[in-house]
């Protein structure tokens, strides 16, 4: 296959970028499309050029580490990580636009790499649970029901890429959000602070500069893991009820 | 002091977005249940002039004598202003935010929809059907109100009113214009409003969508259907 990438190139925080293309010949079908980045780079080394900086790690899908905006979709046209999409998605002689993630919260770090730490920012508001540590309890210890294990479960594989975000027109991280309230929210562990939670992880989200969000659901298409929008729903609902309950103080 | 802390955070969240956006469902509530009372008195022109008159003067005599006349008619028209006036506020307020999240200067050079396009077209003119809309009922309410604007020649009766405007087709357009635009506006409108205030759960979003499909189909039709029926001579 031959392709034509059009990628953005952004030297560093503070500078302007532009979109630059690049030819590249001879790419594999069963290539990654990081892979792909990579014989782009090996190239551009070899060329004297610097090397396009993209964000990765596992490259099995489950850290949450790469993800750009490939042809206006999050995570390109397969519902999957940026590493678990494969070349065969596309076909020869396509000209592919590589993006970074775009929001006033994500500032460009260089070329396609972002600084995400807004989300670290919200989990240290209030996304986990204060427990005292020591050996593991029993499993039987404390009954979750099936189906709240479940939804707890399946809000918990947010692996905080932040392709909601970049998908979302309004940048809002309220699906990222709302996972972490959720996963918490609906376990018996995360009870005590679930209040006090929902106020301040919304509380992180705003002051991080991330918008409002619509219920587009632009979110919930391009999620890797497949998180719900009615997590959205169930935030919205805690911090309602965390706002209008009297007694919780 | 964790609980002063907790307190400031609360009306902290008062200004938060998802506070907002409430603001925008509950008001957006309130306006959806006055358009489905509007649609059942428009309804009654095919009772004729007299029932369609006796109910419009109806509407002045609610609550008398507790209230005086019009007194009703008043607080309802102070509740939907209101009402109005908050949602638009609060949509304003959203979409600085929005714009300042993600600034002209870095935007995507390739957009693209990861889902249907008739709904995201739905859910992408929310704010500028809003304010077609909002141009549309002031306009509406210098129509058939107040009379200002009087195609086909101005009265007292608002049987006659409705009957003179209506039997013009531009008129009708207008009306059939704004209506797709209320349609539009309402079929997403609804959806998330019920979002927002945490009705969605798991396994509920398809019956939410088609609740709000049919609830924005019926207030398009039902409106429609008077103007129409004018049109072509149905009702005269």
């Amino acid at each position: 296959m031959n392709i034509t990438l059009r990628v953005w190139r952004q030297k560093s925080r503070d500078v302007e970028g532009r979109m630059v293309t690049y030819e590249i010949e001879d790419v594999s079908p069963d290539m990654s499309f990081l892979e792909m980045l990579d014989v782009l780079n090996e190239k551009l080394t070899l060329q004297g050029e610097e090397p396009v900086a993209f964000d990765h790690d596992c490259r099995e899908g489950i850290c949450g580490a790469c993800g750009v905006v490939i042809d206006g979709v999050a995570h390109g046209p397969e519902t999957t990580t940026t590493c678990q999409l494969h070349m065969r998605s596309f076909s020869d002689g396509d000209v592919i636009t590589v993006e970074p993630w775009r929001a006033t919260a994500f500032p460009v770090v260089k070329d396609l790499v972002v600084d995400r730490g807004a989300f670290d920012r919200i989990i240290q508001a209030g996304g986990y649970i204060s427990a005292p540590t020591g050996t593991a309890p029993d499993a039987h210890a404390m009954p979750v029901p099936k189906s709240d294990a479940d939804r707890a479960f399946d809000a918990a594989t947010c692996i905080g890429c932040g392709a909601c975000v970049a998908a979302c027109p309004n940048a809002s991280g309220m699906l990222f959000t709302a996972a972490k309230v959720t996963h918490l929210g609906m376990l018996p562990q995360g009870q005590p602070e679930r209040e006090a939670r929902v106020v301040k992880m919304v509380n992180q989200h705003d002051e991080e500069e991330f918008g409002g969000c619509t219920n587009i659901g632009e979110c919930a298409a391009v999620c890797p893991k497949g998180i719900p929008l009615d997590t959205i729903s169930q935030l919205n609902r805690d911090l309602l009820g965390s706002l209008t309950s009297a007694s919780s103080e | 002091m964790a609980n002063s802390t907790l307190t400031k955070q609360r009306s902290a969240a008062l200004q938060s977005s998802v506070a907002l956006k409430s603001a925008m469902a509950v008001t957006g509530g309130i306006l959806v249940l006055f358009l489905i009372a509007h649609m059942y008195g428009n309804l009654m022109v095919f009772g004729g002039q007299e029932a369609f008159d006796d109910y419009s003067h109806h509407i002045r005599e609610i609550g008398e004598p507790m209230l005086p006349h019009g007194g009703a008619l008043w607080i309802i028209r102070v509740v939907l202003l209101a009402s109005l006036l908050i949602h638009a506020y609060a949509a304003f307020a959203l979409w600085a935010r929005a714009k300042h999240a993600r600034p002209a200067a870095q935007r995507y050079v390739v957009r693209k929809s990861a889902q249907s396009p008739s709904r995201r077209y739905a859910a992408q003119t929310m704010r500028w059907g809003g304010v077609i809309v909002a141009l549309f009922v002031i306009y509406h309410i210098l129509h058939l109100t107040t009379n200002h604007i009087a195609p086909g020649g101005a009265s007292d009766s608002p049987y006659e009113r409705l009957v003179n405007g209506f039997q013009i087709w531009w008129v009708v357009l207008s009306y059939l214009i704004a209506l797709l635009a209320v349609g539009y506006h309402l079929w997403h409108g609804i959806f998330s409003a019920l979002a927002t205030l945490g009705v969605n759960k798991a396994g509920r979003e398809r019956a939410l969508r088609l609740i709000a499909t049919v609830v924005a189909a019926a207030i398009t039709v039902g409106f429609l259907v008077p103007p129409f029926s004018i049109l072509f001579g149905l009702v005269s």
